[in-house]
C-alpha cells in the first residue's frame, strides 16, 4: 500500500534483540531454578562454596526469570504492541536501543553481584544501589520511549493493552524508587532508609506490588493484544477491560500487608491487606473471564493451535491463582500456609502458569513475524514444549501444596500436655519427597524451554529481519 | 480536621470515582466507540 506519510515502518530492531534475549534469559534463569530446586532435595550440591550455595544462587533464580525473562519478554512485547494500537513508529529509537543495552547490563551485573554475595537482602529488591540507579536510568529512559509512542499516535483512541502496560511501567518506577531507598555505606553496601516494622510495609507493599504491576498489568497487556490476535477476534468485552484495569489498579495498592499477617505489623493494617486482597478476586476473575470469552466461537482453534492453547492455559492459571491468592490472605488460612511451600507453590501456578504461558505464547506469536515468516520452524517442537511445560507445572504446584499444607499441619500438631507432637526435622523429612517431584517438574519446564530457544534459533536462522509497514492511516472516532 | 479525616475522605473519593468509571464504562453510549477500539489489535498490521 502506498503511503504518503514518512513514518512508513514499525521500529522492530529492538524489538528482535528483546525477543531473543527474553528466550535466553528464560532458560538461563530456569535452569538456575532447577539448580536451587535440586539443592533442596541433595543438600550436598550446595557444593560447601559461598558463592554456589542457595542463598545466593535463590536471588539469581527469582531476579533472572522475573526481571530477565520476564522483563525482556515485557519489553519487547510493549515495543510492537503500543506501535501496532498507536499505528506509529516507536518514538525515541536510539533511546529505545539504549533501554535494550542498558536493561541487560542490569541483567549481567545482577549475574555477577548476587553469587559474590552482594545485597540489599530485600526480597526481590536485593540489586545493591548502583545498579539500582543503572535501572532507574533504563527505567525512565523506557517510559519515555513508551509514552513518546502514545504522544504520537495515530489513532485517537489508546487501546486497553497500553493502559496495562503504562500502569506497569510507571508503578514500577514508584515500586522501584521507594523501596530501594537506601543510605550508601560504601560501593556496593547501602543501608535501607527505613527501619523496623515501617521497613517490612515498605518491602511488602513493594513485593505484592512487583506481583501485580511486574507480573500481572504488564502480562494482562500481553493477554489483551496476543490473545485476540492469535483468536483472530476481538476481545469478548472492552467495558470489562476497562473495569478490569481500573478494578486492578485501585486495589493492589492495599493488599501487600496480607505477606505481614500475624507480625508486629498493626492488626487492623493486616486486617486491611486481607480484606483488599479478598476484593481483588473480582477484577481479577473479570480479565480471566474476558479473556476466556474471548474464545468463544472459536473453541475449536484449540485442537490445532498450540500457541492459542498457551495462551487460554495461561489464563487458567492467572484464575487459579487469583483465586487461590485472596485465600491465602484470609489470616486463618495464612495461619497455615504461611512460612510452608503452598506459598511456593502458589508463586508458582502464578510465574509459570500464568507469566510464562502467556510470555511463550506471545513469543512464539511474535517471532516468526519479526523475521518475515509466517509461522515459527518447527510447530510439533511448541506442541511438544506446551505438552512439558503443562505437566511440569502441574506438577511442581501439587507437589508444593501437598508438601506445604502437610508441614504446616505437623508445625501446629499439639499433644494433650501442650507440647509439639513433631520435631521440625520431622516436616523436613515428610517434605522430602515432594521436593524431588517439584525438582522433576522443573526439570519439564526448563526442557520445554530449551525446546524453544532451539526453535526460536532455528526461526531466526530461516527468516529475515524485515521491515513491517504502518498501515495507511484510518481515521477512527 | 486531621490526617484521619483526610484518609477517610480520600478513601471515599477513590470507591466514589471507581464507581463512576464503572458507570462510564457501561452506559450504552460508548458502544460503538467501545466496539472499534476492541478490534485495534486486529488492524495494526497489514
Amino acid at each position: 500500500m502506498s503511503n504518503t506519510n514518512v513514518e512508513t515502518f514499525y521500529d522492530d530492531y529492538v524489538i528482535r534483540r528483546f525477543t531473543v534475549m527474553a528466550v535466553v534469559w528464560g532458560v538461563v534463569g530456569m535452569l538456575m531454578g532447577v539448580i536451587i530446586a535440586a539443592q533442596l532435595a541433595f543438600p550436598e550440591l550446595n557444593l560447601g562454596l559461598p558463592w554456589t550455595s542457595f542463598g545466593r544462587l535463590r536471588p539469581l533464580h527469582t531476579n533472572a526469570v522475573i526481571f530477565a525473562f520476564g522483563g525482556c519478554a515485557l519489553f519487547a512485547t510493549s515495543y510492537y504492541v503500543v506501535q501496532r494500537t498507536s499505528q506509529t513508529k516507536l518514538a525515541f529509537p536510539l533511546l529505545a536501543r539504549y533501554t535494550f543495552w542498558g536493561y541487560q547490563a542490569v541483567i549481567v551485573a545482577a549475574a555477577i553481584t548476587l553469587p559474590l554475595g552482594y545485597t540489599q537482602a530485600k526480597e526481590y529488591a536485593e540489586l545493591e544501589w548502583p545498579i539500582d540507579l543503572l535501572l532507574l536510568v533504563v527505567w525512565v529512559m523506557y517510559a519515555i520511549v513508551f509514552f513518546g509512542t502514545i504522544a504520537q499516535r495515530k489513532i485517537k483512541h489508546i487501546y486497553v493493552a497500553n493502559w496495562f502496560y503504562g500502569a506497569f511501567i510507571i508503578v514500577v518506577a514508584l515500586l522501584h524508587i521507594v523501596n530501594s531507598a537506601a543510605i550508601p555505606a560504601e560501593w556496593m553496601k547501602s543501608y535501607s532508609a527505613y527501619a523496623g516494622v515501617q521497613d517490612a510495609m515498605v518491602q511488602w507493599w513493594y513485593g505484592h506490588n512487583a506481583v501485580g504491576f511486574f507480573l500481572t498489568a504488564g502480562f494482562l497487556g500481553m493477554m489483551y493484544y496476543f490473545v485476540p490476535k492469535q483468536a483472530e477476534r476481538p476481545v469478548y468485552s472492552y467495558r470489562l477491560s476497562i473495569v478490569h484495569f481500573w478494578g486492578l489498579i485501585f486495589t493492589y495498592m492495599w493488599a501487600g500487608s496480607h505477606h505481614l499477617h500475624y507480625t508486629a505489623l498493626p492488626d487492623w493494617t493486616q486486617s486491611v491487606g486481607m480484606v483488599l486482597s479478598l476484593i481483588l478476586l473480582a477484577p481479577s476473575w473479570g480479565g480471566m473471564i474476558n479473556g476466556m470469552m474471548t474464545m468463544s466461537g472459536a473453541w475449536h482453534k484449540l485442537r490445532d493451535d498450540p500457541i492459542l492453547r498457551f495462551m487460554i492455559v495461561s489464563l487458567s492459571f492467572y484464575g487459579m491463582s487469583t483465586f487461590e491468592g485472596p485465600m491465602m490472605a484470609i489470616k486463618t488460612v495464612n495461619a497455615l500456609s504461611h512460612y510452608t511451600d503452598w506459598t511456593v507453590g502458589h508463586v508458582h501456578s502464578g510465574a509459570l502458569g500464568w507469566v510464562g504461558f502467556i510470555s511463550m505464547g506471545s513469543l512464539y506469536f511474535l517471532t516468526p513475524r519479526l523475521w518475515g515468516l509466517k509461522q515459527m520452524y518447527s510447530k510439533k517442537a511448541i506442541e511438544l514444549h506446551f505438552w512439558l511445560a503443562t505437566i511440569g507445572v502441574v506438577l511442581y504446584i501439587t507437589a508444593m501444596w501437598i508438601s506445604g499444607v502437610t508441614a504446616g499441619l505437623m508445625w501446629r500438631a499439639i499433644n494433650d500436655d501442650g507440647t509439639l507432637t513433631y520435631t521440625f526435622v520431622e516436616s523436613v523429612k515428610a517434605m522430602h519427597p515432594f521436593y524431588v517431584i517439584r525438582m522433576i517438574g522443573g526439570l519439564m519446564y526448563v526442557t520445554g524451554m530449551i525446546i524453544m530457544l532451539w526453535n526460536v534459533l532455528k526461526t531466526v536462522q530461516m527468516g529475515q529481519a524485515t521491515r513491517a509497514r504502518i498501515p495507511s492511516t484510518v481515521v477512527h472516532a | 480536621m486531621d490526617i484521619t479525616d483526610l484518609r477517610s475522605i480520600a478513601t471515599v473519593a477513590a470507591l466514589v470515582t471507581f464507581v463512576g468509571i464503572w458507570v462510564w464504562a457501561w452506559s450504552g453510549r460508548h458502544k460503538k466507540d467501545f466496539d472499534e477500539a476492541a478490534r485495534l489489535p486486529l488492524e495494526g498490521d497489514e
